[in-house]
Order: C-alpha cells, then structure tokens, then sequence
C-alpha cells in the first residue's frame, strides 16, 4: 500500500487553495482526475488533508480517491523535490543505453529512481516515453528536455542547473 | 542579383523554425529570438521568422527551412543564427556548413526536397507538420483546411460519408486496424443519446511520438477530422484523451479548438446546419493502459483506468453507457483528406487490404532517426536503408521492432517482408502505433524481451489474473536469464506461460504483452541458448555476463582509465600495464570508451577469459616509429 504524507497538513491549511480550485467545478464525478491534476500543482503531492476535502466535494468515498490517486503514475502522495529529474526508459532510449545514464545520475546525487533528497531539492524519477525517441537517451529537468545523454553529459547537466540557482 | 539591395525583387523570404518538442529540447524557441534580433539589427526588410511544428527529422534539430528556395538547415544552434541572416538572408550565399550531410555518401544536400530521408516518403497524415504554424488556423484554412468539414455538411448525408470512409479502405491506425468506417456505422446505427466522439491521443508506447507530432504540428485537421466523423455518427459531444507527459500537444490542441470555434467549426450550428459539435480535452495522469478504449473511457468518466469486458462494445455502450466512437489522431488526421480527394484517391496507394500510408517513429540504432510517413506495402528494408539511411558505426543490422511493447522483434530474413497489418501479424508483430526500433548487434534480443516485460509488468492494471500474475512470472524468468542465471526449461517455460497469457488477458494490453518474447524466442533462441547454457551474451550486452582485460601488448600505461574508472578498480602507474581488478569491477564500460582508439588496449568479453597479468608489468617497448606519447 502506498502510504499517505506525514505532513500534518489541516483542513485549514489546505481549504484557500482548494475553494479556489473547486470554484472552477461542478462538482461531478468526471471532475476528479481534473481536480487531483490541479491539487497536485499546487501542493507538488496530493496531501491527504487536500483529498479528504476533494471526497466531500464530489461527494465520494475516501477510499475512492486515493485508488483513483494511487492507480496513475502522475499522482504523488508524498513532497516531491524542487527539481524533478525524469530520465526517459523508452525503447529507442533503452537501446541507445538509458540503463547506464540512469545508474550514472543515481550514483552522483546519491538517489535510487522513485527517491526524493531529504532536503527536497531532487527527486529523481524514470518515465516510460517521453516522445522525443529521435533524441535518445533523453532526460528531463522539470520541464528543460535533454537529448543524446551520455554519461559525461551528466554532470554537465546536473552541474549547469546547480550553478544557475 | 544586386548586392547593395538585398530585398530586391519584393520577394518575401521566410525562415521556418521547427518548434516540435524535439527541435524545442534543442532551444528552438532562442534560436527563433536569435534570428529575429539578428534581422532586427541588419534592418532586413522582406524577411520573416515564422516556426511550424515537427518536421520528422528530429535527430538533426533543430532544424529549419528558408522559403520559397527551400534550404534545409539541420542542427541550428543559438551561435549559428547571426551567419544565417548575414550570409544568406542578406548576401544569398546559403551557409553551407550547415547542410544536411547523408550518412551514406557524406555528401552536403542543401535542399529540403532533395534528402532521401525526405524524398522518399509520402506525406498524407503529416501533410502539413512541417509546412504551416500550428497555432493559427488561418494557415491551416489556406492549405484547404475546414472545407472538407463544409463538403460534408452541405453535400454529404452522414451516410455517404460513412460510405467515403468505407470504400476508401482507411483502418484504424491506433494498431489493431479494424476498419473505420464499420465502427462510424455500428456507432451510427446505435441507438441512445447523447453520442460521444473520442479522440485517442493517449500515445503511450515507448518509441511511438506520431500523435504527439500530429498534435503539435497539425492540431488544425485532427480537429476537423474529428468534427466530420462527429457528424457522421451523430454525436455532440467531443473528447480529446491526450497524455499528460505532452504539455505542448495538451495547449496547442487547446489553441486550435478555441479558434475553431471562434471562426464557427465548432459550437452550435456549423455552418448553418442543425449539426452541434462541443469538444473538450482530457488529459491522461499516467496510466498506459488507459489507450485500451474502455480503460480510457473509465478514465474520462474520472474512475480508475481499467479495462472491461468487450461486448457490449463501446459502439453501443461507451462513455457513460451511451453509443461512443473512439478513433485514433492519425485516422482522423487522414478523413479531411480522403473527404477532399476522394475515396478512390486515397485506396489508389497501399496494398490489397491495408489501404494509404503509414506513419513509423523510426528511432534505435539507425543513422536517420525522426518520423516517417510511407506507403502501405513498402518494404521494411526500404525504410531502414534508404529513408533510414541505414546503420550507424558500420555495425550489424540484428533485428527490428515493430509495433511497441504489444509488437515483436523481426530478423534479417523479414526485411524484405511488405509493411502492412498482415504481414506483420503472420510474423508475430504488429502494426501497432508505429514504433519502429532498429537494433544492432550490440543489442540482446533477451535484454530487449525483457525491457518490455518489465514495462507491461509494471503497466498492468492488475484486473485479471493472467497479466497481472503471468507477467510477473516471465519478467522474473528473464531477469534471472540475464544475470545468467537460467535453467535449461525456461525457455519452454516461457513459451507456455506467453501462449496462455495471450489467450486468457482481458484486454489487448495483456494479449499482446508476450509478443516481444515470443517473437525473440521465435527468431532469436540461440541468443536464449547461448544465456542459459554457456551463460554467455552474444551482444555482449548483459552486464553480469560479461567482463573487461586490459591487453598487455597493447596498453601503453597513459593511466585516462584508471582516472576515469568509478569504481577504481584499475591498478598500474605510468609505463606500466593496466589491470582490471574483476571483482571490483561493475562492467560499466568507461574504460573501453575511454581508452584512446589508437591504443585500443580494452577489450570486452562473454564467458571468456583473457590472458593478462595479474599485477602491473613494465609496457613492452614499441619499435621506435611506433611509439606513441603517453598521456592524452
């Protein structure tokens, strides 16, 4: 089971931004996915006080919403960090050796893929496709995409995004 | 031409800018700033900077073409803009450096018209990608755009447009190719209301990027495409499934349908009919099994993306139990033009069941990566060598995959096998969305079956059983495999386990997921054998089955590998014979690429041993004339 934040979020932490995005809604069923992609960008997870709130909007139960939340790829329950480093895992990246830039960005920031830094600067992730195969292997920073990585190309590119703070 | 005035002759020149998502991860966006500020600055009268969506030739971006004249750039950087405008916008002399150059003659091609990668294709779905802004729908109205949307609704019953569609043979290019027009009519004959009308751009194969290009490049005749098949269904609603990871598809489709609205394509009464169309984007959140249709719909209705049971089929009961249509955005991108060209026309290419063309991503180990759209019935060697412009490095071609992780992997002998959804599916693949990825011979055919195993595993939905567990199963085998550790009945093992999967999966995601290993076991045991029995990877590819020596007649003590070593397990000093501590060593290869090539003192084995010291030896003085200077 995937397991909800210790963030010890409130309703009251969490309701200003929330009416702000329930304002734009109905309140249907159809609208949840909708409103957990607007949740999440503002809180960068899904806080489980935030999901609580959206249960009683659309009038569903708890348990609904976290398997809607748990069942896509893109809903996080836990903080993800500042920068977000996805490296794309698709075959034309797999072929041309995504394997060892992976294992290369694992080792210099000390992070397996799915892990977050304690001190939430990075969480590093892997993506299934991210549909520029001509680049390959590709990774992306947020939403900065590099392409024809190798793994002299990391530290350069993890260094370059360092330097520019 | 006169040279004191450039701009002679009132012709209007302009430079198009490819702003497709990969020329953007080149920085086309500042290259486009660039070229502006430059004209800006030289007072350039007469020239524009305009940019355009993908050109297909991604692995050259960013790329961009100069009109009327039609120079192709390829690999335009920032630093590179200046010259542009000076050399060629102002002087007319085209800055030849950056040509396009073939692979295969190196020969500098300065016309678009003339590279082969380009010249051989035949461009109907991705007509426009390449040729128009994307974001304004006045380009795309220029090019003849909305006026097969005009055809249908002030000359064609819906019916004679379900019979254009029909008899033009389109099927659908989502993969499983069931003919188009037969699913308007079912959806057509259905009873209930409202109708829905679904575009699948849920694009979720690794390897596969044509809808994603579509999209961005030609948001314009998905849009109409849709609206024609909306009409010839009798629906009023319109979704859009786009993939979340596709920001720039997500806000140009936004763009273009806002637009279309305002010039009166969409909304209420088009063009004076009684015909309504509302259409609204969906963006996925991740899940690849939400391009199933029914999963796809669940998702749209906000539930869990999860597959059902097929009848009642969409047809009649889809989204929210009412009569739905689902095509893909490449068979909608195609209706404007068969409306506009005629049934007749468009069956005229392709073979005797697969009619049209084809769009392939064509990536891996191939020296023209990019998309290409291409005749039914080519042959796959066609695509490969000639458009393709074959394998890079000189190396071997081994196999290529078609169809994603829901296709196989085919040998040498199907090259010269015609593309279309027959011949795909007798040899075990499929059309699928259209990746296409070329492997070498430094590719593993087991490695290869089990990256896809390992991204359907995870990508089940866990409904039924036979995915959920079975592929678990074969995933577990092929990695024990890998780190060579097989037993001798995996092989049949696995076969057993894919035969059942395939029959006993719910939806297409787990009927197809064996294909990948079934193919390779079909085309490539020995490669199976050659793990299990002798634990060897004849790819040398599999990183627990191989290691690396330093020769000692050919190490030159330089030291770059030991420097560069991560896990620093090479031991030597200066003049001495490197060694390789194989216990330390995690086969990660910097060495060999390191390793200068006029040394090439590392070598890379498979269940062998090499003969090298076991300590640090003095280097072998070289004869005179043959001796290099250590160090780099």
């Amino acid at each position: 089971m995937i397991p909800l934040a210790k963030d010890n979020l409130t309703k009251a932490d969490v309701q200003d931004k929330l009416e702000e995005i329930f304002s734009r809604y109905k309140g249907e069923k159809q609208e949840l996915i909708p409103i957990l992609q607007e949740t999440q960008a503002q809180f960068r997870y899904l806080p489980a006080a935030a999901m609580r709130e959206i249960a009683r909007f659309l009038r569903m139960a708890e348990s609904t919403i976290y398997g809607v939340s748990t069942f896509y790829a893109q809903f996080k329950l836990t903080p993800l960090g500042k920068k977000v480093i996805r490296v794309c895992r698709g075959t034309a990246c797999h072929v041309r050796g995504s394997a060892k830039v992976l294992a290369e960005i694992e080792k210099q920031l000390g992070l397996k893929a799915g892990e977050t830094t304690e001190d939430l600067e990075y969480t590093l992730e892997t993506v299934a496709c991210i549909g520029a195969c001509a680049l390959a292997p590709t990774m992306t920073i947020d939403s900065e995409t590099y392409g024809k990585m190798t793994t002299k190309k990391v530290a350069e590119v993890l260094g370059v995004r360092s330097k520019a703070e | 031409m006169s040279e004191a005035k450039p701009s002679n002759g009132n012709k209007q020149r302009t430079i198009f800018i490819c702003q497709g998502t990969g020329c953007v991860s080149g920085k086309s966006f500042e290259l486009t700033e660039a070229l502006k500020k430059a004209i800006e600055e030289l007072g350039l009268q007469g020239v524009n900077v305009d940019f355009t969506g993908c050109h297909g030739f991604c692995e050259q971006g960013p790329v961009a073409i100069v009109e009327p004249e039609g120079i192709f750039y390829a690999q335009v950087t920032v630093a590179d803009a200046r010259e542009i405008v000076e050399s060629h916008l102002r002087d007319g002399k085209p800055v030849e450096r950056l040509f396009y150059k073939d692979p295969v003659s190196g020969e500098a091609i300065p016309y678009h018209k003339d590279i082969k990668f380009y010249s051989m294709q035949q461009r109907i779905i991705l007509r426009n990608c390449g040729r128009l802004n994307p974001e304004r729908i006045e380009d795309y109205m220029a090019t003849g755009g909305y006026e097969s949307l005009k055809k249908c609704l002030k000359e064609m019953t819906p019916e004679e447009v379900i019979d254009e569609i029909k008899r033009s043979g389109l099927r659908g290019r989502g993969g499983a190719g069931f003919p188009t027009g037969m699913k308007w009519e079912f959806c057509r004959n259905a009873t209930g209301e409202p109708k829905y009308m679904i575009c699948n751009a849920d694009e979720g194969d690794p390897g596969a990027f044509m809808d994603r290009s579509t999209m961005e490049g030609d948001p314009h005749t998905v849009i109409e495409g849709m609206t024609i098949a909306a009409y010839a269904i009798g629906a009023s609603e319109g979704y859009i499934y786009i993939r979340a990871e596709y920001p720039l598809a997500v806000k140009r489709v936004r763009l273009a349908i806002r637009q279309a609205e305002e010039k009166g394509f969409l909304g209420d009464n088009i063009h004076g009919s009684d015909f309504s169309l509302h259409m609204h984007v969906k963006e996925g959140a991740g899940a690849f099994v939400c391009g199933e249709e029914t999963a796809l719909m669940a998702s749209i209705e906000g539930k869990r993306g999860m597959p059902r049971s097929r009848p009642p089929f969409p047809a009649t009961s889809g989204l929210w139990g009412k009569p739905s249509n689902i095509n893909n955005v490449k068979s909608l991108a195609t209706v404007p033009v068969i409306i506009a060209k005629g049934a007749d026309w468009y069956a005229a290419t392709g073979t005797e069941r697969s009619k049209g063309t084809c769009v392939f991503a064509l990536t891996g180990k191939i020296a023209n990566s990019g998309l290409i759209e291409v005749p039914m019935g080519i042959p796959l060697r066609k695509i490969i060598y000639e458009i393709g412009g074959g394998i890079p490095g000189g190396k071997k071609f081994k196999a290529v995959q078609t169809g994603g992780p829901s296709g196989g992997c085919l040998p040498e002998s199907y090259l010269d096998q015609p593309v279309d959804y027959e011949s795909l599916a007798a040899a075990g693949s499929m059309m699928g969305s259209g990746g296409m990825v070329v492997m070498d011979e430094e590719t593993c055919m087991v490695d290869v079956a089990r990256y896809f195993l390992s991204f359907t595993q995870a990508e089940s939905c866990g409904k039924c059983v036979p995915c959920r567990i079975g592929t678990k199963q074969m995933l577990d085998i092929l990695e024990r495999i890998c780190r060579g550790e097989g037993k001798p009945d995996d092989i049949d093992l696995l076969q057993q386990l894919g035969e059942n999967i395939k029959a006993g999966s719910l939806c297409q995601l787990g009927q197809t997921a064996p294909n990948p290993v079934l193919t390779t076991l079909r085309y490539f045991r020995e490669e199976y054998e050659a793990h299990i029995n002798e634990k060897r990877c004849p790819a040398l590819s599999c990183t627990k089955l191989i290691s690396f020596y330093i020769l000692p007649d050919k190490c030159q003590g330089c030291g770059i590998c030991a420097r560069n070593c991560p896990s620093e397990c090479i031991i030597g000093d200066k003049r001495m014979v490197h060694v390789i501590d194989q216990d330390k060593c995690v086969r990660c290869g910097t060495c060999l690429e390191v390793c200068p090539e006029r040394f090439g003192a590392v070598v890379k084995v498979s269940a062998e041993e090499v003969d090298v010291p076991s300590e640090p030896i003095p280097v072998k003085e070289k004869p005179k004339a043959a001796a290099a200077s250590p160090g780099e």
